[in-house]
């Protein structure tokens, strides 16, 4: 990895962080979903949905022990329709403002200018997305319906309609047609656990490093050290406790674990010190 | 000053100072989430702002202090739910309900009358069009209506058959559970038209109106067709039952995505997205009346038409529907706030 692929990781995750002011003056900064979670999401909403109601019609069946026809077309088209609807705009009015699929995906939606998420912006959003995922059906069902229709014209109308689905591929804040009329984003609301603190226990037994051992790395290697020491995952630490060993010239004494932790708590300290005296290091790369 | 005494700043003291907060926090807004406002006691309603706050500065704090990646993302998932919490919704859904049906609904219509009154033209014009074109020449009827929509009402039927069809004749009873279908079938349909019309708006309000001249058309040139056979009271009767509720219905669903099509076309002194956000939240309130309008006309469509079938009484109804619509949305009430 080179300097400027470290800048340019940092710069995508930047480009995702949206400003955003809480009434106490501190930034939230909110991240947008990504497109792969808002489909991912849409997904588990519709096969519950349709899960729900295949229990609804085995129901009814098992009530009246055989459905007529057209009860059973009934279930499927106005209960399609009614839950399809009201499925959405429940879940969203909710204190979590996210339906099971969001909730799963560790989404959310929110009002884009940090007001408060109103009824009739989520009303908006969702009926609107009855035109965006309809819309290219229903194009390509006029074009198999109708004879006079040619081929070409079918196909342009299916690729307008679905521009206008892929709406949220073309824009950078991930919008719908939906969040752009109703005026709402999608962010990330995942949880994180509170994780013990693994910078401060008994230093007994710990390995004692010179300034210049410390100074060559710098805050996205401090972090990427934490992310392994958490995953407690051997194999991984046998290999980065090795690079570090090889870049400072420590020959192999210790237990990799101890080496790791002792090595991670005195670069820490020594960063955060830096912090305070207002050096921020991002990386290796930047200078002291 | 000795060593000891030195004013020692260290993440790990701070974070055992604060984090019996966090925890707190945490497991309020657990709570808060789970069982609503109405499970936590007067201490903890309290409680709640309190360690908002703290939560808030230990954020600030740690993020310019701190390089504990972990600790870092709590805190921030943290304030972030309990931001959306403690800012967010702060009534209840009941009153929330009863404010959306007294104030905000009508409220909402009242601002769209201008587009309400240009769809309701473009209905109307429609309807004219087709009307007087299959009026003169029964032929472009197949051009407007389509086979599974008309059911075999068309200029070739009978009179017989077309007066069994309004549920005069003896044949009314006969397919019984085929109305249901029909009418479900129906119900779907308008909804997703009155939605699609609402949606396209965006695209300059062009294809809300053709989609509303379309609607227009299809309803003149039933009513040239009966019409042509003498059933045009009957037929009127048939539609004004459930037809007054259903119209206007579609009208404000055309109004509202009218709204927004001008707001995207005129935004005014605001940027061309603050202004579709905005027409947006005035629509999506007039689209939720239209839902459950088309819900009324469902039912009046289902059973009210099923079971009344003299055609004074149908029209009286139809009346009394149309005069209820417009007396909620345009008479003016106190406490409004437009």
């Amino acid at each position: 990895m080179t300097a400027a692929t470290n800048t340019r990781m940092r710069n995508a995750s930047a480009k995702k962080v949206r400003e955003f002011v809480t009434p106490e003056g501190v930034d939230l900064q909110l991240r947008i979903a990504s497109s792969g979670l808002r489909l991912g999401a849409l997904i588990v909403d519709l096969l519950v949905i349709t899960v729900t109601l295949f229990v609804f019609n085995l129901l009814v069946d098992w009530i009246s022990h055989a459905t007529p026809r057209d009860i059973a077309f009934m279930i499927w088209m106005l209960g399609a329709f009614v839950l399809r609807t009201f499925w959405f705009i429940g879940f969203e009015l909710g204190s979590r403002a996210a339906t099971p699929g969001k909730r799963l995906m560790g989404i959310r939606v929110v009002a884009r200018n940090g007001g408060r998420l109103t009824a009739d912006a989520v009303v908006a959003r969702n009926l609107i997305r009855e035109l965006e995922l309809f819309l290219p059906l229903m194009m390509l069902g006029v074009g198999a319906a109708e004879d006079m229709v040619s081929g070409w014209t079918v196909l342009a109308g299916v690729i307008w309609s679905l521009t206008l689905s892929l709406f949220l591929l073309f824009n950078r804040d991930r919008m719908r047609m939906g969040d752009l009329i109703a005026g709402t984003w999608v962010v990330m609301a995942q949880r994180a656990k509170l994780d013990s603190d693994i910078a401060t226990a008994d230093e007994a037994g710990a390995m004692q490093f010179s300034d210049a051992e410390l100074s060559v790395y710098g805050i996205f290697e401090l972090q990427e050290l934490e992310r392994i020491l958490r995953g407690r995952d051997p194999r991984a630490m046998r290999e980065v406790a090795d690079t570090i060993r090889a870049k400072i010239g420590r020959p192999v004494a210790e237990e990799d674990d101890v080496f790791l932790l002792s090595y991670y708590r005195q670069l820490k300290a020594r960063l955060e010190r830096g912090l305070l005296f207002g050096k921020r290091r991002e990386d290796k790369y930047a200078s002291e | 000053m000795s060593a000891p005494e030195l004013p020692s700043f260290s993440t790990g003291r701070f974070r055992a100072e604060r984090e019996a907060d966090w925890i707190a926090f945490d497991l309020l807004l657990t709570k808060l989430e789970k069982r609503g406002a109405k499970a936590l006691t007067s201490d903890e309603l309290l409680q709640l702002p309190i360690l908002y706050r703290a939560t808030l500065s230990s954020l600030s704090i740690a993020r310019a202090t701190s390089l504990d990646k972990a600790l870092l993302d709590h805190l921030e998932a943290l304030s972030i739910r309990g931001y959306f919490l403690v800012y967010g919704v702060r009534e209840t859904r009941w009153s929330r309900i009863r404010r959306f049906v007294l104030y905000d609904w009508p409220a909402a219509v009242r601002a769209v009358w201008k587009e309400t009154l240009i769809i309701s033209l473009v209905i109307i014009l429609g309807a004219l069009t087709s009307w007087s074109l299959v009026a003169h020449n029964p032929e472009w009827y197949y051009n407007f209506v389509d086979e599974s929509m008309s059911g075999g009402r068309d200029p070739r039927a009978t009179v017989e058959f077309l007066r069994s069809t309004l549920g005069h004749g003896k044949d009314g009873g006969g397919e019984e559970s085929g109305l249901h279908v029909f009418a479900t079938f129906l119900f779907t349909h308008n909804s997703r038209v009155s939605i699609m019309s609402f949606a396209l708006g965006f695209a300059f309000g062009v294809p809300t109106m053709m989609l509303e001249f379309y609607q227009g058309i299809g309803l003149g040139a039933m009513l040239a067709v009966f019409s042509s056979k003498g059933l045009g009271l009957d037929f009127g009767g048939w539609l004004f039952i459930h037809g007054t509720t259903e119209l206007f219905a579609a009208a404000l669903s055309g109004a509202a995505g009218l709204r927004i099509g001008a707001a995207v076309v005129f935004p005014g002194a605001r940027s061309r997205l603050e202004a579709a956000a905005d027409a947006g939240k005035t629509a999506g309130k007039v689209m939720v009346g239209v839902i459950l309008m088309l819900l009324v006309a469902g039912l009046l469509e289902g059973f009210g038409r099923q079971l009344i079938t003299d055609t004074m009484l149908r029209y009286a109804i139809g009346t009394v529907m149309l005069l209820f619509w417009l007396g909620y949305y345009y008479i003016p009430r106190r406490g409004d706030v437009a």
